[in-house]
C-alpha cells in the first residue's frame, strides 16, 4: 500500500502571533516556521504503517515557497521515502491545495492519503474533506485510532459527543487529530540520510491547477482584548463577586 | 438570495447551534430554509419549523443519514444547491466533516468558523487560534460557510414554516458507521452551558476531577478540560476546550489548574466572566481572568464548594 502525506509549513506553534500594523495580515518575517503539528502526526502515522509492513511506500508533498523543502526534509528525516515540492510563492487556499493533491494522487495512485485535520495558521479544516470529494473517495476525519483491516480502515473519530468509529474502504482519506500518536524526533543519522532522499520539483502549472484565490482578505485585526481583572483572596470574596456580576 | 441552513441534531432534538446558524443566515439577508437530514427525525423537522424567520424546512429521512456522515450528506446537499445561493452549517464536528465536501463539489472555497457577517459575501473569522481576526470577501458564485455558534445569538422560536419531504440519497456509500461511544452525563452540554468549570494539568489525575464535578453540580455547570488534561488521560477527548477542541462562550468560565496556553484561551476567551484558580501567580491565564485566585486548587476548590453550599447552592 502506498501512502501520500501532504504537509504544510506554518508559523511555529510557540511563536506569538503579531498582526501587522497596516492590518494586511500576520507578520511572518523572520519568525520560526515549522511543520503544522497535525501534519507531524500524519507523517508519524505513515512511517508507523511502513514499519508495521502495512505501507510499502510513503511520499510527502508540500506546496509552498522554497523553504517548504525544509518541511519536506523534516518528514523525510522522520522516515518518509521521498518528497514532492510544488513550488509557489502565492498563498494557496485549501480548495486549490485539494486540486493539486488530486492531480498528484492521479499520478501516484496512493491507496491512502493522511492529512492533518487543520493547519494552525488559517484553521480552515477543509483540505482533506475537499480532496475526498474531488476524488470521490470516502473519508475518516479527526482520527484518534486507525486500524487497517484488509482493504478497509477502521477509524475512531474524535467527535463532539465522544468517539465515533467508522469503517472506510480503500482508497480513502484520513485526517488526523491530536491523540492518534506522538510524533518522533528525527535522529541525527536519519537527518543525514534524509539529505540523500529525492525531492521532485513541481509547480501548480505542472498540474494545470489555477490557484487564483477565491477569497480576498479585507483586513486582519487584533482580536478584542481582555485585560487582567482583580485578584480575590478567598472563596467568600469570589462568590460575592460572582453574585454581584449576576453569573451565579 | 436563498440560503440553506443544515440543521444539527441527533434525530430527536434540534440543537441550539442550528438556531445560532439561522441568525447568521438571516444577517446575510434573503430567504432562509432549513435542511433536516437524518433518520426518523420528523420531530426535528417540526422543531426547525418553529424557528422564527424560516421560510420552509426540507426533511430528508433516510437510513444512510442517521449519523450524518459526510459522503451521505454530500449526496443530499449538492443537488439542492441548484436552488440556493449559500449553504451554512454550524462548525461542530458534524458540520466540519461534511461541509468542505459540498464546497469542493460546487467548486467553492469554504469560509470556516465565521464569527461575524459583514454582508452577504463578507465574513469575519478567527485565524491563528483566534490570535487574529480576518475579514474575508468571497468571489464565488455560491457561498459555503460554517458558523461558530458561540458568536451568534440563537434565533427566536415562534415561526410556522412548512415542512417539505425530500427523497434520500441513492447508491452505495464507501464509508459506514461502526459504533459510537458517547460520554454520558447529566450535566449540560459543554457548548450550550451557561457555566463551565474546567480542569487542567494541575488536577493531577482523573479522580481529582471529582472536586470540580461537585462544584459543577452545585452550579448546574458543564465540566471541561484543557488539552493537557485530556492528553494526560484524565478525562475523555470530548471535554477538551480549545483551538482544536470545543469553543465555548458561557456566562461564567472557571479555569482550575489551567496555566492558559494560547491553544486553550482560543476556546474560552469569549466567555463573559472568567475566573482562574491557580497556584502559580505568573500563569498566563491570570492575564485574561476577571477574577484570579492564587491558591492551591486542592484547598481552593473544596473551599469554593463549601462557600457555595453556605450561600444555598
Amino acid at each position: 500500500m502506498k501512502v501520500l502525506v501532504p504537509v504544510k509549513r506554518v508559523l511555529d506553534y510557540n511563536v506569538k502571533v503579531r498582526v501587522k500594523s497596516d492590518q494586511s495580515g500576520v507578520d511572518l518575517a523572520n519568525v520560526k516556521m515549522s511543520m503544522n503539528p497535525f501534519d507531524e502526526i500524519s507523517v508519524e502515522q505513515a512511517v508507523r504503517m511502513q514499519e508495521a509492513g502495512e505501507a510499502t511506500e510513503t511520499i510527502v508533498v508540500s506546496i509552498g515557497p522554497d523553504k517548504a523543502q525544509e518541511t519536506i526534509r523534516t518528514a523525510l528525516a522522520m522516515g518518509i521515502d521521498r518528497g514532492i515540492h510544488v513550488k509557489t510563492d502565492a498563498e494557496v487556499e485549501p480548495l486549490a491545495v485539494a486540486k493539486i493533491l488530486k492531480a498528484i494522487v492521479e499520478g501516484e495512485s496512493p491507496d491512502l492519503v493522511i492529512l492533518g485535520k487543520q493547519a494552525i495558521d488559517d484553521d480552515s479544516n477543509q483540505t482533506g474533506q475537499m480532496l475526498g470529494a474531488l476524488l470521490d473517495w470516502p473519508q475518516a476525519t479527526f482520527a484518534n485510532t486507525m486500524v487497517k483491516d484488509g482493504d478497509s480502515l477502521t477509524v475512531g473519530r474524535e467527535v463532539d459527543g465522544g468517539i465515533q468509529t467508522v469503517k472506510v474502504s480503500l482508497p480513502a482519506i484520513v485526517t488526523t487529530d491530536l491523540r492518534l500518536n506522538e510524533p518522533r524526533y528525527a535522529s541525527l543519522p536519519n537527518i543525514m540520510k534524509a539529505k540523500r532522499k529525492t525531492i521532485e520539483a513541481k509547480t501548480p502549472e505542472d498540474y494545470d491547477v489555477d490557484i487564483t484565490p477565491r477569497l480576498t482578505t479585507v483586513k486582519v485585526a487584533e482580536p478584542a482584548g481582555r485585560t487582567a481583572g482583580v485578584k480575590v483572596a478567598d472563596a467568600a470574596e469570589l462568590v460575592a463577586k460572582l453574585k454581584d456580576e449576576g453569573v451565579i | 438570495m436563498a440560503i440553506l441552513v443544515v440543521a444539527e441534531h441527533d434525530n430527536k432534538t434540534l440543537k441550539d447551534a442550528t438556531h445560532k446558524t439561522v441568525t447568521a443566515a438571516l444577517a446575510m439577508g434573503g430567504d432562509v430554509d432549513i435542511l433536516v437530514a437524518g433518520e426518523g427525525a420528523k420531530s426535528v423537522a417540526d422543531q426547525a419549523a418553529k424557528i422564527a424567520g424560516v421560510r420552509k424546512v426540507l426533511a430528508c429521512d433516510h437510513a444512510s443519514l442517521k449519523r450524518q456522515l459526510a459522503e451521505a450528506m454530500q449526496e443530499v446537499i449538492v443537488p439542492l444547491m441548484d436552488n440556493y445561493d449559500a449553504v451554512l452549517a454550524p462548525d461542530t464536528t458534524t458540520g466540519k466533516n461534511f461541509m468542505p465536501r459540498i464546497a469542493a463539489k460546487l467548486d467553492v472555497m469554504q469560509i470556516s468558523s465565521i464569527t461575524g457577517v459583514e454582508s452577504a459575501d463578507t465574513f469575519v473569522r478567527p485565524i491563528y487560534a483566534g490570535n487574529a481576526m480576518a475579514t474575508v470577501k468571497s468571489s464565488d458564485g455560491k457561498k459555503v460557510v460554517t458558523v461558530r455558534p458561540t458568536a451568534f445569538a440563537a434565533a427566536e422560536e415562534g415561526g410556522n414554516a412548512s415542512v417539505e419531504t425530500l427523497a434520500g440519497p441513492s447508491g452505495a456509500l464507501k464509508s459506514k458507521f461502526v459504533s459510537e461511544e458517547l460520554s454520558k452525563s447529566d450535566r449540560p452540554e459543554l457548548t450550550a452551558a451557561k457555566i463551565v468549570i474546567s480542569g487542567g494539568r494541575g488536577m493531577g489525575s482523573g479522580e481529582n476531577f471529582a472536586i470540580i464535578e461537585k462544584v459543577a453540580d452545585q452550579l448546574g455547570a458543564a465540566v471541561g478540560a484543557s488539552r493537557a488534561a485530556v492528553d494526560a488521560g484524565f478525562v475523555p477527548n470530548d471535554y477538551q476546550v480549545g483551538q482544536t477542541g470545543k469553543v465555548v462562550a458561557p456566562e461564567l468560565y472557571i479555569a482550575v489548574g489551567i496555566s492558559g496556553a494560547i491553544q486553550h484561551l482560543a476556546g474560552m476567551k469569549d466567555s463573559k466572566i472568567i475566573v482562574a484558580i491557580n497556584k502559580d501567580e505568573d500563569a498566563p491565564i491570570f492575564q485574561i481572568a476577571d477574577y484570579g485566585w492564587v491558591a492551591d486548587l486542592f484547598t481552593a476548590v473544596p473551599e469554593l464548594e463549601a462557600e457555595l453550599t453556605k450561600a444555598g447552592y
